[in-house]
């Protein structure tokens, strides 16, 4: 059982079961849409969690991250005719690109002020899509073309469940591999010590550019097809609160966790659909919930339900 | 006494903290298989002198010869694949993994897997992980903890813990050893333990370099000591010259110092 819990692929398959069942039971496509909504967060945050979860470094500004991505696959067909699909990996790449450059400079800063730093970055992203409005279209955001995938045009709740399934699944299955590698060991030892990471011959930036400019990646291809999906998007997508959201469903869902991560996602996304009732204190219940959650679960919901489990096994 | 061409040559090393020079014009040379110990009161900048040795403080003035190559502006983290591996004062463990994950980290620089192949989880990686592990489990036997190698890094008591960052230093197959500390701590079956490893290491080949508080430790297991005091070399050579010299005792040793030196000779 212990062996279970702790197996790289155990969180792999169940994530695929979940997604093979979710269908079955969704009564409407509007639930379809929410879950696909919780795939592509979960990939999002999942580039969060090898940044902070593993490696520890925080990021304030993700949110950026996921505008470019998005907003590559709203400007690229739109304004340069490119196709949309070579449109998310080239977001995807710029990302990466902009990532390494920006992360070389404030991945020395530690903590706090790294954590205003990125927040910095975030705020600028934000800030060009807003005022660019030649280009982004301005705060009224602009509209995206369907995505073909190798001649099939992508369009309906289901089939972008699908697409974003297994676009989460890639990325869980990458982030896991990375885990269970001397990269995610170095990862690992740098968030511990920094000094003893280097004093094993870890050279310590790197690694954190490494995992800063992958988070980035992951951000941008999430962005990337939230902006297909949705076939509209707005600065609102690079917005602060995005970024604070993104945190939280890494920290809610147990820092370090995959299938974790998957879980704060749901939780941040499914959760505002069903407290419409509560009309305008929805974001107040919805506060208060992650409040207790972090109370009585406060490493996060994965890590401390396997501890009560292995507390328990023989 | 082993004195070959040195393995470490440090020169007229120093370095100013605000007008302040916590270490000034200190040389050394240690030669492979050879034990050096560095001893001085509390503040006497042994541990200032360590960080300038391997690269965490850039000295001021002088330089630091690994090999005959000058490594004074290398990075910590290069001076390792030189051969350079030291464990750390105040414990720097990687509390939230595994013992034998801790040793594997060690093992960092001997791995050849590349980030790509990592994130694809090649079968590559399965293999370094093997032979990764192997090697952390008979590091880890070697300093005796084979038993707690799967026990969470911060499960572990402290004496133990002072063993596991010996075996993660060694996983970098050093040339040299800078040791701060290692009993530091320790009672006296841990102390023994520790005493015995570092002979041991000594006899393979390593370089040594000890800074430590227990003088017995250190008179028994020295080929030479180094005294500091202020930053200032006040004396070095074989153990026993430097208990006797009356400078050392006066000076440095002190009234504390001269007790200390008392049960050392008993």
């Amino acid at each position: 059982m212990k062996a279970i819990l702790r197996s790289r692929l155990t969180p792999l398959i169940a994530l695929a079961l979940i997604m093979a069942l979710v269908p079955m039971i969704a009564p409407t496509s509007f639930h379809l849409r929410v879950a696909a909504l919780v795939w592509i967060f979960s990939l999002a945050a999942l580039g969060l969690t090898i940044l902070m979860g593993y490696a520890g470094q925080v990021s304030l500004g993700h949110a950026g991250f996921l505008g470019i991505g998005a907003y590559a696959v709203a400007i690229g067909p739109a304004r340069l005719g490119l196709d949309p699909l070579l449109c998310i990996v080239l977001g995807a790449a710029l990302s990466g690109v902009i990532a390494w450059l920006v992360g070389r400079p404030i991945l020395k800063l530690k903590g706090y002020y790294l954590a205003i730093a990125t927040l910095g970055f975030g705020v600028i992203v934000a800030l060009i899509l807003h005022s660019e409005t030649e280009l982004t279209g301005g705060p009224d955001g602009m509209s995206v073309s369907r995505i073909t995938l190798f001649g099939w045009r992508v369009t309906g709740a289901l089939n972008w469940y699908w697409v974003s399934a297994g676009a989460l699944l890639i990325g869980a299955l990458i982030a896991l591999n990375i885990a269970a590698s001397p990269t995610g060991r170095a990862l690992r030892a740098l968030h511990d010590s920094e000094v003893a990471a280097a004093g094993a011959g870890i050279d310590v930036s790197a690694k954190k550019l490494a995992a800063f400019v992958v988070a980035a990646v992951y951000a941008a291809v999430a962005g990337g097809l939230l902006a297909a999906m949705n076939g509209l998007i707005t600065p609102e997508a690079a917005s602060f609160s995005h970024s604070v959201e993104l945190v939280a469903m890494v920290i809610i869902g147990g820092l370090g966790s995959v299938f974790g991560t998957v879980l704060g996602a749901a939780f941040l996304v499914v959760l505002p659909q069903t407290l419409t009732a509560f009309q305008e204190y929805e974001q107040a219940v919805l506060g208060l919930l992650i409040m207790v959650f972090m109370i009585f679960l406060p490493q996060g919901i994965v890590p401390s339900l396997r501890a009560l489990i292995e507390e328990r096994l023989p | 006494m082993t004195s070959k061409t040195p393995l470490l040559d440090v020169n007229g090393i120093g370095i100013s903290f605000g007008g302040l020079r916590a270490v000034d014009e200190v040389s050394f040379k240690v030669g492979a298989g050879e034990v050096f110990s560095i001893i001085g009161p509390n503040g006497a900048g042994k541990t200032t002198l360590f960080n300038l040795v391997t690269g965490i403080y850039r000295p001021s003035r002088g330089s630091v010869r690994l090999d005959g190559a000058d490594i004074t502006a290398v990075p910590p983290h290069r001076r390792v694949s030189r051969g350079m591996a030291r464990t750390f004062q105040n414990l720097q463990i990687f509390f939230r993994m595994t013992a034998v994950e801790n040793v594997m980290v060690g093992c960092a620089l001997s791995e050849r897997t590349s980030f790509l192949a990592d994130m694809l989880g090649l079968p590559s990686v399965f293999r370094q992980n093997r032979v990764t592990r192997e090697k952390a489990l008979a590091l880890l036997d070697r300093v005796g903890l084979a038993d707690l190698a799967d026990a969470p890094a911060g499960a572990l008591p402290y004496g133990a813990l002072k063993r596991l960052e010996i075996a993660r230093a060694l996983a970098a197959d050093p040339k040299i050893l800078l040791l701060d500390e290692p009993a530091a701590g320790c009672n006296a079956v841990e102390t023994e333990a520790i005493d015995h490893l570092i002979a041991e290491i000594a006899k393979a080949g390593v370089a040594v370099v000890l800074i430590e508080h227990d003088m017995k430790l250190v008179m028994k297991i020295s080929d030479r000591v180094l005294v500091l005091a202020q930053g200032r070399p006040l004396a070095e050579g074989p153990p026993r010259a430097v208990r006797e010299n009356p400078q050392v005792i006066a000076a440095y040793l002190g009234d504390i110092g001269s007790r200390e030196a008392d049960r050392a000779h008993g």
